[in-house]
């Protein structure tokens, strides 16, 4: 080989190369990408079944209910305006409280129930999930664009 | 009184630093050699200010000045004394001081140990260096003052996020700011470069001990701070694919396929563009990432709003800093050329390689990271990117990263032959394949990503001695193959993790027996406990191995009172070649508590592998010959006065 036929064979490796790696990452990427939608959307059934998504809201005062198992926790999730029950298998995150916001991944089982895989409560008392804040947010803007 | 001096030092260091700056950059370009003379100087009086500055604000936290907002905000009376000093970088305005004054350290130390560069070449990094400091102390000055009063007093502060108050809290951050400022450096070198128009052998081989020494930093930095969450955040992950430890991850991989190129760039002078260009990145992305995880962008976009002076002034920054190199880069890259030409087959292909990989992995940490943000903030809506993606998407960049690892440092320079290499690889991999699917087996299951991962980990310290055996037996040939066996050590810590790791969430009763990894765990009882400024529940949880008594173990769930937030303190067994790591959960009803026991065989490898990546650095970065021309300046100093 000429050593200008060396470079193109070598930039055509390097192009296939990166192209295969582009691909990889976008399919990575479009797989694992985790929608956002709140208790209200989820009762409108916008939510997709059988794939995974985060909720978020305000757990219920009063809904947080342990299973005999001890280990298996229900609790209500909130945006003020619908609430989804949902189902959690494992120890709750320190910050996890009633009254506070909180976000939750997991999926919708045909029964309605949330079952969640995961469940987030951030670093500080003071903070808010943006997700849980948007959720309340947003039904509160619904219901005002309802009210006559 | 004494924060209004550190106000003042502030301001005066502000002066300092626009004033040296200018002097430096306008002196090199008009080959003024008095200007010029006074940025060493201004830098080390430039330093000396910010710490006066930061010496008053710990001040403020030691005497609990509740006076001070940012005290006020980050500190409270009951906190113990290392916490209060630690405080000092607890919140946003005294972590930019943090900064700053790493800034200044960096900057004052290339001012001492630059005495060998041309004088133009060092009045340029200098004033680049400062011009950096201006735009970082302008920035709290006017929007994020740490000093600021709060009038009428507190009579007591609201306390450090309790998960701040760990030993790591006083190693972490410094560490890793120490890293990502150190990336200023190899940036200033570069835009210098740039300025003067000559980027050569010469212009790397300044820049390769800085850009070492920061990754070094940076590398231990994020141990560190991966370590902390794994014993503070109570649920034993050790790497969450979180954007704030993706803000550090980018940086470092972003310097890691710097330190080598830079090495190309030294020994053969090719890759000089892609050089100068990894070196703006490298610092545009710890920029990015001090920014992401200070300025409150993370935890909520429009966090901006709350406060849009912070936010255009950092976007301002920013753009300042990266674009300007960036438009000098374009300006100035025809100028540069591309270097020696080379087969290929040879080192200069096989760094190569490692630089596209290294820089893919970047971008895609960079996305998954980013593309969120950016969304929202577009209103696009809400949505995450889970680990799945970036663990997808890593295992097939960084195995053929390894697998060239192997065969890079035995390579030579400009040409090499295939079958030459595959001559003297070919007992490594077959040991190496041979060893390493056959190590699964003796854990107990085989299974096929372990035996990959081990077989790759095998390969990288067979081919790494083995380089030994041919190179040169030089400090930095050693410091190589040390960091490469660091990066096989924490290979193995990840692959024997994600493949044995055990775990086992348990309702028990004082009396009950939990089983996990072949080890039991009884829980002998749990009592109350009073701390400095915390009420905890305490756990005693004895471990047997076969009925034998191993340890004692002692978690905790702590209320702080202040804040009154609850933390879990996980008790740990460390061993070399498994953890076991009990956190208690929540009380239940009749008695009992929630436990989370975990088996974590191997875990320790990982960070014990960052730190010999780190020390490799250090070795690499010792290397006679970057002192060499130093010496041979001084000789000849000494030599003209006689």
């Amino acid at each position: 080989m000429k050593p200008r036929h060396k470079r193109i064979a070598a930039i055509a490796i390097g192009v296939v190369a990166l192209g295969i790696v582009t691909a990889l990452v976008l399919s990575a990427f479009q797989e694992n990408l985790v929608f956002f939608f709140t208790p209200s959307e989820v009762a409108a059934n916008k939510a997709p079944q059988g794939r995974t998504f985060r909720i978020g809201g305000m757990v219920e005062k009063g809904s947080v209910r342990r299973q005999a198992d001890g280990v298996t926790v229900q609790f209500t999730v909130t945006d003020t305006a619908k609430s989804i029950a949902v189902n959690y298998r494992g120890a709750l995150p320190d910050l996890f409280r009633e009254g506070k916001g909180v976000v939750a991944q997991g999926q919708l089982s045909a029964d309605g129930v949330f079952r969640a895989s995961e469940v987030l409560a951030k670093h500080d008392e003071n903070y808010m999930p943006p997700e849980a804040k948007l959720a309340v947010e947003k039904a509160h803007e619904a219901s005002r664009t309802l009210k006559p | 009184m004494i924060p209004e001096l550190g106000q003042v030092a502030l301001s005066l260091a502000l002066a300092v630093a626009l004033f040296a700056s200018v002097s430096a950059l306008a002196g090199a370009e008009k080959s003024n050699a008095e200007w010029m003379a006074f940025a060493r100087p201004a830098s080390q009086s430039l330093t000396l200010l910010v710490a006066f500055a930061f010496g008053c604000l710990v001040h403020a936290f030691v005497v609990n000045d509740f006076s001070v907002a940012y005290v006020a905000n980050n500190s409270n009376s009951a906190l113990p004394l290392q916490y209060r000093v630690a405080g000092a970088w607890g919140g946003h305005e005294g972590s930019l001081l943090l900064w700053t004054l790493i800034l200044g350290v960096w900057t004052s130390a290339v001012a001492l140990f630059s005495r060998h560069l041309p004088e133009e070449m060092a009045a340029r990094v200098l004033g680049v260096m400062n011009l950096i400091s201006t735009g970082f102390l302008a920035f709290m000055l006017f929007t994020s003052n740490p000093f600021d009063r709060l009038l009428p007093a507190p009579a007591d502060g609201r306390d450090l996020n309790p998960l701040l108050q760990d030993p790591g809290m006083v190693l972490h951050p410094p560490m890793l700011y120490m890293g990502y400022v150190g990336f200023s450096v190899a940036f200033s070198f570069a835009v210098a470069a740039l300025l003067a128009g000559r980027l050569d052998a010469t212009w790397a081989r300044w820049s390769r001990p800085w850009t070492t020494v920061a990754w070094v930093f940076l590398t231990i930095g994020i141990a560190l701070g991966s370590g902390w969450a794994y014993y503070e955040l109570g649920w034993g992950g050790w790497w969450f694919w979180d954007p704030v430890e993706n803000a550090s991850f980018m940086p470092w991989l972003c310097g890691t396929a710097l330190i080598h190129s830079l090495a190309v760039t030294e020994k053969r002078g090719a890759f000089r563009s892609w050089t100068v260009l990894l070196a703006i990145f490298a610092f545009a992305l710890s920029l990015l990432g001090t920014f992401l995880v200070r300025s409150g962008v993370l935890t909520s976009v429009h966090a901006f709003a709350v406060d849009p002076k912070r936010g255009v002034f950092i976007l301002g920054l920013f753009a300042l800093f990266v674009g300007g190199a960036l438009a000098l880069y374009a300006w100035r890259t025809a100028r540069i050329g591309l270097g020696g030409s080379f087969a290929p087959v040879s080192r200069e292909s096989f760094l190569l390689a490692n630089n596209v990989l290294l820089a893919a992995a970047a971008g895609t940490v960079f996305l998954g990271t980013l593309y969120p943000l950016a969304l929202d903030a577009l209103g696009g809506g809400k949505i995450s990117v889970g680990p799945q993606y970036f663990e997808a998407v890593f295992v097939p960049i960084m195995a053929p990263a390894l697998f060239l690892m192997g065969i890079g440092p035995l390579a030579r320079w400009k040409h090499s032959s295939l079958p030459e290499l595959a001559v003297l690889l070919r007992w490594a991999l077959a040991v190496s394949l041979t060893l390493g699917l056959l190590l699964p087996l003796a854990m107990g299951s085989w299974k096929p990503m372990v035996g990959f991962g081990l077989s790759l980990a095998l390969w990288v310290v067979l081919a790494s001695l083995l380089s030994l055996r041919k190179g040169a037996r030089t400090r930095s040939q050693y410091g190589m193959v040390v960091a490469h066996i660091g990066m096989a050590v924490f290979v193995v810590g990840v692959t024997l993790v994600k493949g044995y790791e055990a775990e086992k969430d348990a309702r028990m009763r004082p009396g009950d027996t939990v089983e996990v990894g072949g080890y039991s765990f009884l829980l002998e009882g749990v009592a109350d406990v009073a701390g400095p400024n915390y009420q905890a529940a305490r756990a005693k949880v004895s471990v047997s191995r076969e009925g034998r008594p191993l340890r004692v173990l002692h978690p905790e769930r702590r209320l702080y009172t202040v804040q009154q937030s609850v933390m879990t303190e996980a008790a740990i067994d460390t061993g070399l070649t498994r953890d076991l790591y009990v956190s208690l959960g929540d009380p239940l009803e009749g008695g009992a508590w929630l436990v989370k026991v975990q088996y974590k065989p191997f875990i320790d490898w990982i960070w014990g592998g960052c730190l010999i990546m780190a020390l490799g650095g250090l070795l690499a970065a010792t290397d006679r010959r970057y002192r060499f021309s130093l010496q041979a300046k001084q000789d000849n100093v000494v030599e003209a006065a006689a």
